[in-house]
């Protein structure tokens, strides 16, 4: 059946798996927030202890989602993975190394000799949470916003953004209001997630006060990520989007995002509900103290993330603009690897199903238990 | 073409170097200790005797420290080829950036998922589910070097794929070739074999330290039965496959095997240089001696690259200027060729554009004609196609060397192992003590070989290390250089530290003497 695939729905097929992969990725930053709060709601060693050991279980998810979001593109998209680490340099750089020093702080902050004191791994995982994921949402801007490379005959991309002589490569991303505002409602997005996490995995019974700080975090962010939200949406709906025609001309219309949605109204059920979905979650932690927020806001997430990254590329949309050389722009067509491959992976991809099985399973299984003090304290913990 | 910075291609060099040697400090531990404490649990799990578990623990636990910092230097290795060698990653994406696509899904989420049962699963799960699952970490770490080594054996000896012209790159042409490339399946029993030998090695020096100050002494005694045993099976086999390995870079990369062995003039019956010490004046052409001293062991090398004591193995000379006897071309005349589809590539482009079909069908076939040697076409003297000699040279006699030490320590070990008589043998302990460190060096060197020994190529005989890169300044390289080179030194002292310090505590108390 896969062999029957034409190129075209072969190529749209792999953004589509590149997207859930992205989108999934924007769920489980949830440990990412979740490091964020540590200092604003656990307040003795204990509830530190509770909080870090209930996320340190998960970091690995968020981490090897990012890795697997790079491969695909690698293996799926090399003109764009290409492009786009090679052209916007130090975006991407600071990202990796705000994931590096995530991945040894949880192992490293209680042990003894660890060299650089306790405060400084939660100061590796805050600069994660923070730095890190406002970061990513300014890259996933660019994709709206458009970037400034071109590209030569082979290929090879020269990027040309100067701030006081300096090239930016790439950093320029983070000085636009758009990405800027999506990077930052990312960044609350994923501290709502993250306190509905903890409030999902945690048994409160000996640390009431960690409970009723995590309680209230979900809507206060909520609040701050809100307006933030609403602007990048707005935007979204009036910008101009880059659009590529029937000879593959690119060329700047007007309100594209928007005629992009009423095409795709499917994409438009997605958002809503995606929004909704959040909002339920937050609001049934807050009124009527329930600790399930987590699957809904997490659901949530995922549709609006999925809306994020195929709005700006189905449709006869370029999904990687050039600001500089429109013709240089990336679309899923131009930018994908070749039918043989595409075809090969997505026998692969055939896997993904079984990879997702075992991972929900093991989930179930280790946390159908809440994590206690006790457990804390007796045994394993960050 | 494009101008070429090669400011910006060496500091790429060096980032690249620097982050896949700190990332191969850890990785080999975490290859063979995930099966060292699969093994350790297996044997709690069978005979039920707690003892068994607290030494699963204990060298779990120092797996969990060093398993976290070879995922924090493993990220950025994976983006690198992004950010640095941008060109690289267009040209060959299709190939090469599926193994690491599949390695991602399924070997990465597979350690991901299960290293969290591994170490906080002991009372969540039951005892069965928690041994698999230390049992998928230790199949998933391997699984992971499946796939990359896939991809460095791709780059090793490209195959599965064909050139095409319109987009001027790379595109897979057979799946299978790939996976089951030869220089691939060496590279991984090679290396996961010497990361098994490497973790037998540490345990091994870490339970000698123990004996040494008199503490731990039954743990220490347990681990290094279990150690010894595994150590010695893949210490032979790392000798086996490190034979395979030169066999395999014989065929597929003649260059790289005659700068390992110091070997210009080439030769029938040809001896291998045991033990050597380079003439540092030595250059390709001239008639000095290569080597100031040397044992040699005869008909060694003819041997082990061409399975045949009389067979002809080429030197770096006839690599070079060519000899007709055995029908090597020279560098120069494929330079020349090289150049010619080069410019019959561009001729082909130019009529596209101007849609001169004519003209199109003509350059195209002119160019397939010369493909294969279009790399060359990049270089600007025959000398540019000889890699670095020394540093391959020294590291491989350096790997091998310690290579046929190691079965032999710890045959030792094993020997006053049963005959229980370990304990007063303080001049063993303290070798078992030190070979923990010669493992590394071990390692370290092969990947040297391995690396340094295809220069000038990224991809062997098709694409140039200066045409791989980025356009991009080099003062971006260079700044991202010792931003890792000082994290990743500070994070390598703090695990050192915490390692030190946790092996000093030791095992759970209580449970073990
Ligand atoms: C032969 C084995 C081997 C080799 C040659 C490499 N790695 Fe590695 N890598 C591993 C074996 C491994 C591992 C044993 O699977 C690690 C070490 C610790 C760990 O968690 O997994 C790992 C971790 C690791 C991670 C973190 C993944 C995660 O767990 O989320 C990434 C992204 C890479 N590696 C990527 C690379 C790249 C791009 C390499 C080559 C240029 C490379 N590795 C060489
Ligand atoms: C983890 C173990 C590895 C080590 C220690 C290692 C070591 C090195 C060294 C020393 C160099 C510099 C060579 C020179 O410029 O003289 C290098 C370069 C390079 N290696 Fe590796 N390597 C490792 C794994 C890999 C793997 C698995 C791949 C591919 C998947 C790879 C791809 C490259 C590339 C692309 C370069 C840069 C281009 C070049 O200089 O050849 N390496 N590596
Ligand atoms: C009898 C001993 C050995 C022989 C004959 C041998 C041979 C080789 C050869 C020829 C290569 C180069 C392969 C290539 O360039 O493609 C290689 C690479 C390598 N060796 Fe060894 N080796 C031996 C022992 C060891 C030991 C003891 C270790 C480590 C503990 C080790 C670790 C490595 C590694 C990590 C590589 C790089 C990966 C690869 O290319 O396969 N080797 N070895």
């Amino acid at each position: 059946m896969i062999s029957n695939l034409d190129y075209a729905t072969l190529q749209q097929l792999w953004w589509l798996i590149c997207s859930i992969v992205g989108a999934l990725f924007l769920f489980l930053t949830f440990v990412q927030g979740g490091q964020t709060l540590l200092w604003q709601v656990a307040k003795t060693d204990l509830e530190k202890s509770l909080v870090l050991t209930s996320l340190g279980r998960k970091w690995k998810m968020p981490f090897t989602t990012l890795v697997l979001f790079g491969g695909a593109l690698f293996a799926a998209f090399p003109k764009f993975y290409a492009t786009s680490f090679g052209g916007a340099y130090w975006v991407w750089m600071l990202i990796l190394f705000s994931f590096i020093i995530q991945a040894v702080s949880y192992e490293y902050r209680k042990k003894p000799n660890n060299l650089l004191g306790s405060i400084v791994y939660e100061l590796f995982l805050f600069i994660n949470g923070s730095v890190g994921i406002l970061l990513i949402g300014a890259a996933l801007g660019t994709f709206y916003t458009g970037s400034n490379f071109t590209l030569d005959l082979y290929n090879r991309v020269t990027w040309d953004y100067s701030l006081l002589g300096i090239n930016l490569r790439g950093l320029e991303a983070a000085f636009s209001l758009f990405n800027l505002s999506l990077g930052i409602f990312l960044v609350f997005n994923a501290r709502i997630l993250g306190a509905l996490y903890l409030l999902n995995s945690i048994d409160f019974s000996s640390t009431p006060e960690l409970e009723s700080r995590l309680r209230k975090a979900p809507w206060n962010n909520f609040l701050i990520a809100l307006p933030f939200l609403l602007y990048v949406l707005i935007c979204i709906l009036f910008m101009q989007g880059f659009n590529v025609d029937d000879a593959g001309v690119v060329s700047q219309v007007s309100s594209k995002y928007l005629s992009n949605l009423l095409a795709m109204p499917y994409l438009l059920v997605m958002l809503l509900s995606g929004i909704i979905l959040v909002l339920y979650g937050v609001l049934s932690s807050y009124f009527k103290k329930s600790n399930k927020g987590i699957w809904f806001s997490g659901l949530g997430t995922i549709l609006v993330g999925l809306v994020v990254l195929c709005l700006p590329a189905f449709n006869n949309t370029a999904f990687y603009p050039s600001k500089l050389d429109l013709q240089s722009s990336l679309t899923i067509f131009n930018a994908s690897s070749s039918m043989f491959t595409l075809t090969t992976m997505t026998y692969v991809a055939l896997g993904i199903p079984i990879v997702l099985a075992y991972v929900v399973y093991v989930w179930k299984l280790m946390d159908s238990k809440k994590l206690t003090a006790k457990e804390v304290i007796e045994e394993e913990s960050y | 073409m494009v101008d070429i910075d090669l400011n910006m291609v060496n500091w790429a060099r060096a980032q690249f170097a620097l982050t896949a040697m700190y990332h191969w400090i850890f990785v080999p531990l975490t290859l063979g200790l995930s099966f060292l404490c699969a093994f350790f649990e297996s044997i709690y799990v069978r005979t039920g005797n707690k003892e068994w578990r607290s030494i699963t623990k204990f060298w779990m636990m120092l797996f969990g420290i060093n398993f976290a910092i070879g995922v924090a230097t493993g990220i950025i290795l994976e983006f690198q080829f992004g950010t640095n060698w941008s060109n690289y990653s267009w040209i060959v994406g299709d190939i090469f950036g599926a193994p690491l696509a599949i390695e991602g899904i399924f070997a990465f989420f597979l350690e991901a998922t299960f290293f969290a049962v591994m170490f906080f699963g002991w009372n969540r799960v039951s005892k069965g589910f928690h041994l698999f699952s230390t049992w998928m970490v230790a199949i998933g770490s391997n699984l992971s070097a499946v796939w990359i080594l896939v991809a460095n054996g791709w780059m090793q000896n490209p195959v599965g794929m064909i050139f095409n012209p319109e987009t001027a790159r790379f595109e897979m042409n057979s799946f299978s070739e790939v996976v089951f490339n030869p220089v691939a399946i060496s590279k991984f029993v090679h290396t996961s074999s010497s990361g098994f030998l490497l973790a037998s090695l540490f345990v091994l020096s870490i339970s000698c330290w123990y004996m040494i100050r008199g503490r731990h002494i039954q743990m220490a005694k347990k681990s290094i039965v279990v150690a010894s045993v595994f150590g010695l099976l893949s210490a032979s086999y790392v000798a086996f496959t490190g034979d395979e390995s030169a066999y395999v870079v014989a065929q597929k990369q003649p260059m790289k095997l005659a700068a390992i062995e110091g070997l210009y003039k080439g030769q029938t019956k040809a001896p291998i240089v045991a033990a050597g010490i380079l003439n540092p004046d030595k250059k390709p052409g001239d008639n000095q001696d290569p080597f100031l001293v040397k044992i040699k062991i005869p008909y060694l090398l003819s041997l082990l690259a061409n399975r045949s004591l009389n067979s002809f193995v080429p030197g770096i000379d006839d690599l070079v200027y060519g000899n007709d006897e055995h029908k090597i071309e020279s560098i120069a005349s494929k330079i020349a060729k090289g150049k010619t589809a080069i410019n019959d590539l561009a001729m082909f482009k130019q009529a596209r554009k101007t849609n001169n079909s004519q003209e199109a069908t003509l350059s195209l076939a002119n160019f397939r004609k010369n493909q294969e040697f279009m790399g060359y076409g990049y270089l600007n003297k025959p000398e540019e196609a000889v890699p670095p000699v020394a540093i391959p040279y020294y590291a491989f006699h350096i790997m091998v060397a310690l290579g046929t030490l190691f079965p032999i320590i710890f045959a030792v070990f094993l020997f006053y192992a049963f005959k229980d008589s370990l304990t007063q043998k303080k001049w063993l302990l303290t070798i078992g003590l030190i070979s923990g460190f010669l493992g590394y060096i071990a390692s370290q060197a092969g990947w040297v070989v391995a690396e340094v020994g295809r220069q000038p190529w990224a991809i062997n005989g098709l694409l140039p290390v200066k045409m791989a890169t980025t356009n991009l300044a080099p003062a971006n390289v260079q700044t991202t250089f010792f931003m890792f080179l000082g994290l990743f030194t500070l994070l390598l002292l703090a695990e050192i530290t915490i390692m030190l310090k946790q092996i000093s505590i030791g095992p759970e108390r209580g449970e073990i003497k």
